[in-house]
C-alpha cells in the first residue's frame, strides 16, 4: 500500500516561505476554485492557507536557537478527521493514503477542524467548505507535466531542498531512508494518529576529540616536534617511508 | 474553543425539548400504573405538551443550521451514520421529532385505542407505545449529543461520560421545570410532581456538572509544545505564527476572553442553573403561583446558555499549542 507524505528537514529549512506562495499559487489557480483571502494588502489581511511557516526560538538567550517550523495536514495514517465527518466529504484515499475533502459534498459544519489535533484545516471564508492541503493531488499524476515535476508545489519552490516527497511505505523511498537515517518523527505521537508527514530534527555536526588525540601517550617527554629521521643503514619500509 | 452561538441554542433548546417529552411521558407511565390519578385532558397536556417539544425541538434544529457553511447540503449530513457522531445525530433528531408528532397526534386526535391489556386493569394504549419509541429516541439523541464532544479524545475536557451524562440530566432537567410550568395551566393536579422531579433532577445534574468541573480543573494535558513541534527543550518561545492577522486557527479555536470572565461565567450559570431554580420551584410550589414557576424555568435556560458556553470556552485545543501568542 503506498502511502504518500512529506519529509520537512528543520535542519535546513529557512523560513523564507516559498512553499506557502507556492502552495497558495497552485492551489488558488486549480479546479477546485479559489482560497479565499480578505483585505490581502488592508489593516488586518486574512485568508486561507493549507501550508503554513511558523518560527520558534529554543532556548533562552545566548543560548537560543531558531527552528522555521513548515505546518500542514500531516496526512494520518489514522485520521481522526475523516470518521467524524457526516456527509463522508472528508476521506482517505485508500490507493495512496491522501486525506482529502470532497469540496462538493462539505457542508461546512467545521467538525472536522475540531477533531483535528494539529488544526490543519481552515475554513475557507467565502466557499464555505473546509480547505486542506491536499498534496497537490492535481499535480502529482498529471501526465502532461514532465516528471520531475510532479511534485506537490511546495516541494519544488523549496530552495533548499527541506520538503522531500514520497512514499513512506516503500522502505527504499528517498523518504523512507531520511526518516530512517536521520531520526524523522512525528508530530504529537500522543494521539495515535500516525502521521505520515515527519520530521527530521535539527542536527549539529560534532567531532570528539579526547586528550590523547591531542596529546601523544607514547611521549613520555610531553614535547611535541618532528621524530627523528632513522639512520640511512636501517631498513625501511617505502609504503611507510619517505625515503 | 470559540462558544458558536448556534450550537449553543441547538443543544440547550434540544435538551428542553426532549425533557419536556420525558416529563409528559413519565407523567402518563405513572398514571398507567396508578401513581399519578388518570386525571388530565390528554388534549391540552399531552397534545399541547407535545406541540411545545417540538416547537423547542423545531427552532433547535432551525439554530443548527445557522452553524453550517452550506446549510442547503445538510441532507447529506445523514450519510455516515456508521461512524460519525455528529450524522447519528441528524439522524435521531427528525427521528425524534416525527415520535413526538404522532404521540401529540394520538393524543390531540383522540386516536388512542387500548392495543392490549395487562393484568387487570392496565390497558396499553397506542400513545404508550408511540411514547415508548420517542422516549427511546429521545435517549438517544441525548446520547448522539454528548458524544459529538466526548467522543474527540484530545478535547480532554470533553472525553469523558460526564459530558453524556450532564447532557442528559441538564436537558432533563430543564425539560421538568418547564413541564412544571407548564402544568399549572393544563394539569394543575400534576405540577407537584414535576416540581419535585424538577427539583430532583436539577440537583442530580448539579452532582454531575460538578463532578465535570471538579475533573476538568484538574487535568493533565498530554500534549505540550514540546510535543507539538517534536523539539526537546523546556524553553520555546514562538516567534512567528505563520500569518500576520488572524487565521481560522486563531477564530475558531480561542474564546477571546480573560480566564477571570470564564471564572465569573462558570458562578453565574452555577447560580442561574441550579441554586436559583431549585429556590424558585420549591417557592412556586408552596404558593402555587404561574409566574414563580415560568421565572424557574427561564431563569434556568438562561442558566444554561451561559453553562454550554462556558462548555465551550473551556475546552483547551491542542492546536492552540501551534498559536502561543493569540
Amino acid at each position: 500500500m503506498t502511502q504518500l507524505a512529506l519529509i520537512i528537514d528543520l535542519n535546513v529549512c529557512v523560513g523564507c516561505h516559498a512553499c506557502v506562495t507556492s502552495c497558495k499559487e497552485w492551489n488558488t489557480s486549480g479546479a477546485a476554485g479559489f482560497l479565499s483571502d480578505d483585505r490581502p494588502s488592508g489593516k488586518d489581511p486574512t485568508g486561507t492557507f493549507l501550508n503554513r511557516v511558523q518560527t520558534f526560538e529554543i532556548g533562552t538567550f545566548p543560548d537560543t536557537e531558531t527552528v522555521h517550523f513548515p505546518k500542514s495536514c500531516l496526512h494520518c495514517e489514522d485520521p481522526p478527521c475523516v470518521p467524524v465527518c457526516p456527509t463522508g466529504a472528508s476521506y482517505k484515499r485508500p490507493q495512496d493514503g491522501i486525506v482529502l475533502v470532497d469540496y462538493d459534498k462539505c457542508i461546512g459544519c467545521k467538525y472536522c477542524s475540531w477533531a483535528c489535533p494539529y488544526g490543519a484545516r481552515e475554513v475557507d471564508e467565502h466557499q464555505k467548505v473546509m480547505k486542506k492541503c491536499t498534496l497537490c493531488v492535481d499535480r502529482i499524476y498529471d501526465q502532461t507535466l514532465p516528471e520531475a515535476e510532479r511534485k506537490p508545489a511546495c516541494v519544488l519552490a523549496c530552495p533548499t531542498s527541506a520538503r522531500l516527497f514520497g512514499d513512506v511505505h516503500n522502505a527504499d523511498s528517498e523518504v523512507s531512508i531520511a526518516i530512517r537515517e536521520h531520526a524523522g518523527y512525528q508530530l504529537m505521537p500522543e494521539w495515535g494518529t500516525r502521521p505520515a508527514n515527519h520530521y527530521l530534527p535539527r542536527r549539529k555536526t560534532r567531532i570528539q576529540i579526547h586528550a590523547d588525540e591531542l596529546e601523544r601517550v607514547d611521549n613520555p617527554l610531553r614535547k611535541e616536534r618532528q621524530l627523528p629521521r632513522p639512520d640511512l643503514d636501517e631498513p625501511s619500509l617505502d609504503d611507510a617511508t619517505s625515503w | 474553543m470559540h462558544p458558536a452561538f448556534s450550537v449553543i441554542f441547538l443543544t440547550t433548546l434540544i435538551g428542553v425539548g426532549q425533557g419536556l417529552f420525558l416529563a409528559l411521558y413519565t407523567g402518563e407511565l405513572y398514571a398507567v400504573v396508578k401513581v399519578l390519578p388518570a386525571q388530565v385532558d390528554s388534549r391540552a397536556f399531552y397534545g399541547g405538551g407535545s406541540l411545545l417539544a417540538l416547537g423547542l425541538l423545531a427552532a433547535g434544529l432551525l439554530a443548527s443550521l445557522f452553524h453550517l457553511g452550506r446549510p442547503e447540503r445538510g441532507w447529506r449530513a445523514a450519510a455516515q451514520w456508521r461512524t460519525s457522531w455528529l450524522s447519528r445525530e441528524v439522524i435521531a433528531l427528525p427521528a425524534f421529532m416525527a415520535s413526538v408528532l404522532l404521540y401529540g397526534a394520538v393524543h390531540s386526535l383522540g386516536w388512542n385505542p387500548v392495543l392490549l391489556t395487562l393484568g387487570e386493569s392496565i390497558g396499553v394504549e397506542l400513545s404508550l407505545l408511540a411514547g415508548a419509541l420517542a422516549m427511546l429516541l429521545a435517549l438517544a439523541l441525548f446520547l448522539c449529543t454528548g458524544m459529538i464532544y466526548a467522543a474527540i479524545k484530545f478535547l480532554q475536557e470533553w472525553a469523558s461520560p460526564l459530558t453524556v451524562i450532564n447532557y442528559l440530566l441538564l436537558g432533563a432537567a430543564s425539560g421538568f421545570t418547564l413541564a412544571t410550568g407548564f402544568s399549572f395551566y393544563t394539569a394543575p393536579n400534576l405540577m407537584r410532581f414535576y416540581g419535585i422531579w424538577a427539583i430532583v433532577l436539577t440537583l442530580a445534574a448539579l452532582l454531575s456538572r460538578s463532578a465535570s468541573l471538579w475533573r476538568n480543573a484538574r487535568l493533565q494535558y498530554r500534549s505540550s509544545l514540546q510535543t507539538a513541534i517534536g523539539v526537546r527543550h523546556p524553553h520555546i518561545t514562538q516567534m512567528a505564527q505563520g500569518a500576520m492577522g488572524g487565521s481560522f486557527n486563531t477564530r475558531e479555536f480561542f474564546h477571546g476572553r480573560s480566564s477571570r470572565f470564564l471564572h465569573w461565567v462558570k458562578w453565574l450559570f452555577l447560580i442561574l442553573v441550579f441554586v436559583v431554580p431549585v429556590i424558585l420551584l420549591a417557592g412556586g410550589l408552596q404558593t402555587g403561583r404561574a409566574p414563580i414557576l415560568l421565572s424557574a424555568f427561564l431563569v434556568q435556560y438562561i442558566g444554561l446558555l451561559a453553562e454550554r458556553w462556558f462548555f465551550f470556552a473551556q475546552a483547551r485545543h491542542p492546536q492552540n499549542l501551534y498559536y502561543q501568542t493569540v
